[in-house]
């Protein structure tokens, strides 16, 4: 890339952080640990210092009082950034995100609108246990009047937050905790903003869809490596957008490859991945060569040890067993 | 009746004759949505605010256009004392589409954003949080604003309310809170659900001001309102009311009343603050006689008329089923 830098996931969510809080004095970041820590993640280090205490500001541990506080503050005019360290505790915020952010604009007749961004981390890799180490964007992706998307890429990681706080709906960020380390090559400056709503074809190719998001983009390319090796074509999508779903990428990819599989840290059981197959089933069951497949998580919490947290979720061996298996190859 | 802090408020004639005409509206008002629940021309839940009104009304006197209110689902009474129109929201009752929120939400979820009246919350303490973050946004702002939030005692054993009133006290937000202590939590009465039965002791726990109130007595109320108020506005942060009520009739149209006596009830409707009010400001020459008996003959009219708005009014068409799950047109912050 032309006059590129490399950064981290983590520096691009900072970048894009800053930048919204530069471009709009509207805009404040609220949540635990976010100011003179720094971030759970690390992701508001400095901000502080740069913004203050008003517009970077630590609040308790009350999950559904300052998520609750941010749609009350999205209603008079704010725009506020939520953080909530991760989805698991965001359970504690679910009536406020599901009962008020998403039903408020329906329910007053269109009177209301909340334009609130929620940003989360997700996911297993990291030894956390079962408290730390869930993937429910599914649950989130499931409610009506949420978008909700999964920045794969340091790209999307920096661009997508602009556009989540443009939007005046709720949007819910999820952050893949694996991937705040992740280095790539960004654009230097200009207009780094990105669309929310589309999928993106990540790598092309004719023998069978890898359709994924978030923390499992890396695996599923990793894995479309292996088979190329073995001269096997797998073209990737990054969902990007878990709500809305982008069908129109999805299915014109399956179209090319006839063949799909769903590769998703979610647990199988209700998961982003069924609704997927589903979609698919309905829209491109005479395009499919092959049932669409599943890699998701094992049907238990996530485990402690390494060896036992690897095997609870995808992977890219299961991945690339996946393909062999619809391709019978 | 006590009317200790009578001296406090402004109490001219026209102004007594708008708190008993406020309150009577929300009593006749809530007579015929009952009849109308049996006729059958509102549905789905519907809980009458009857002996309750001295709250709403009196602490509406304490609020201009510009402050906010978050409601309850008992809220019609709040939805009436604030202004909206009866007719606007009796269509709401009926679910039709010139209801206060198009029908949508029906009786738990009366909304008018340009009159900053938030709902209409059907989730126990789900109310709070928002209002702490309208407040916020005020403080940020820099716009002197009150957000009034009204929740049951019932609410006071959700986290919710816990964790926003230490927000609003840490943060020195603008809110006040007025919890309408009518001693059941549906069914559940305060010293089954609650471990402290003075609610106002845990704003004290979170250092914030708060009073008890005579809630069947209007002007007390409005005294205390407008206590707080000023107080909240000169920038002394949040304060709390802990109102102390009752309701006449049952908790929902479903609620068939086993868990308290008919004489706790008929004790309590000895304190109806219509009643109360009306005697003492007849009888201190506040009230001239008569004078009841006009106001009750101009609210029948705007009843009669917001029923025959609501019988005529048009329903949502289905293929709106979708509109406004999420806004048409997406506008940016700045951009």
């Amino acid at each position: 890339m032309t006059g590129g830098r490399k950064i981290t996931y983590r520096e691009a969510v900072r970048e894009a952080l800053r930048e919204a809080l530069t471009r709009d004095e509207r805009v404040f970041l609220m949540g635990e640990d976010v100011g003179r820590y720094g971030g759970a993640y690390a992701c508001s280090m400095g901000l502080l210092a740069e913004f203050g205490e008003e517009r970077v500001r630590d609040t308790p541990l009350s999950e559904s009082g300052f998520v609750g506080a941010g749609i009350g503050a999205a209603l008079g005019g704010m725009r506020p950034i939520v953080e909530i360290m991760t989805v698991n505790f965001s359970l504690l915020a679910l009536d406020q995100i599901v009962n008020n952010a998403a039903t408020l604009r329906h329910m007053s007749g269109g009177q209301l609108s909340v334009p609130l961004v929620i940003r989360m981390a997700t996911g297993a890799g990291r030894q956390l246990a079962a408290q730390h180490s869930h993937s429910l964007e599914c649950w989130y992706a499931h409610v009506p009047g949420l978008k909700v998307v999964a920045p794969a890429t340091v790209a999307d990681a920096r661009g997508m937050l602009w556009t989540a706080l443009c939007d005046p709906d709720p949007v819910v960020i999820f952050e893949h905790a694996a991937l705040y380390n992740d280095e790539s090559e960004v654009a230097a400056g200009g207009d780094l903003a990105v669309d929310i709503a589309s999928a993106a074809v990540r790598r092309q190719g004719t023998d069978a869809t890898l359709v994924t998001y978030g923390g499992s983009l890396k695996k599923s390319l990793a894995a479309a490596e292996v088979l190329a090796k073995d001269g096997i074509s797998c073209e990737v999508v990054d969902l990007r957008s878990l709500r809305p779903l982008d069908d129109r990428t999805i299915m014109a990819s399956v179209a090319k490859t006839h063949r799909a599989i769903v590769v998703d840290e979610g647990w199988r059981t209700g998961s982003l991945a069924a609704e997927i197959g589903t979609r698919t089933m309905e829209q491109a069951f005479f395009d499919l060569d092959a049932p669409v497949g599943r890699v998701c998580s094992a049907e238990v919490p996530i485990p402690y040890p390494k060896h036992l947290e690897t095997a609870a979720t995808p992977q890219v061996d299961g991945i690339v067993a996946a393909v062999r298996g619809a391709l019978r190859r | 009746m006590r009317m200790p802090d009578t001296q406090k408020v402004h109490l001219s004639r026209e102004h007594a004759a708008e708190l008993l005409r406020a309150m009577l509206l929300i009593r006749r008002f809530e007579e015929r949505c009952a009849a109308l629940y049996s006729a059958e021309k509102i549905r789905g839940f519907l809980h009458l605010y009857i002996g309750q009104e001295a709250n709403a009304v009196g602490i509406m006197q304490a609020l201009g256009p510009e402050d906010a209110v978050v409601a309850t689902y008992r809220e019609h009474g709040h939805a009436l004392a604030r202004g909206l129109p009866p007719s606007e929201v009796m269509a709401e009752m009926f679910g039709k589409a010139t209801g206060s929120s198009r029908g949508r939400g029906g009786s738990m979820h009366i909304f008018d954003a340009k009159r900053r009246f938030y709902g209409g919350n059907a989730i126990v303490g789900g109310g709070l949080p928002l209002a702490v973050g309208l407040a916020l946004a005020d403080k940020m702002q820099k716009r002197c604003r009150v957000t009034c939030c009204f929740f049951g005692e019932g609410a006071a054993a959700e986290g919710e309310f816990h964790e926003s009133l230490n927000l609003a006290a840490l943060w020195k937000l603008p809110v006040l809170f007025v919890c309408e202590n009518n001693r059941y939590a549906m069914g559940t009465a305060i010293e089954r659900s609650e471990s402290v039965i003075e609610i106002a002791t845990h704003a004290r726990s979170y250092g914030i001001g708060a009073e008890t109130v005579d809630g069947m007595d209007v002007v007390a109320v409005e005294c205390a309102a407008r206590k707080a108020t000023d107080e909240i506005r000169a920038g002394g942060g949040p304060r709390f009311l802990e109102n102390r009520t009752y309701r006449f009739r049952a908790h929902s149209m479903f609620d068939a009343e086993l868990y308290r006596s008919k004489s706790e009830v008929e004790e309590w409707k000895k304190k109806d603050p219509i009643v109360l009010f009306s005697h003492w400001a007849e009888a201190t020459g506040l009230l001239a006689a008569g004078r009841q008996e006009e106001i009750e003959a101009g609210i029948m009219r705007d009843i009669e008329g917001a029923v025959a708005h609501a019988e005529q009014a048009p329903w949502e068409p289905v293929a709106d089923l979708l509109s406004d799950v999420y806004t048409p047109a997406s506008g940016g912050p700045t951009s």
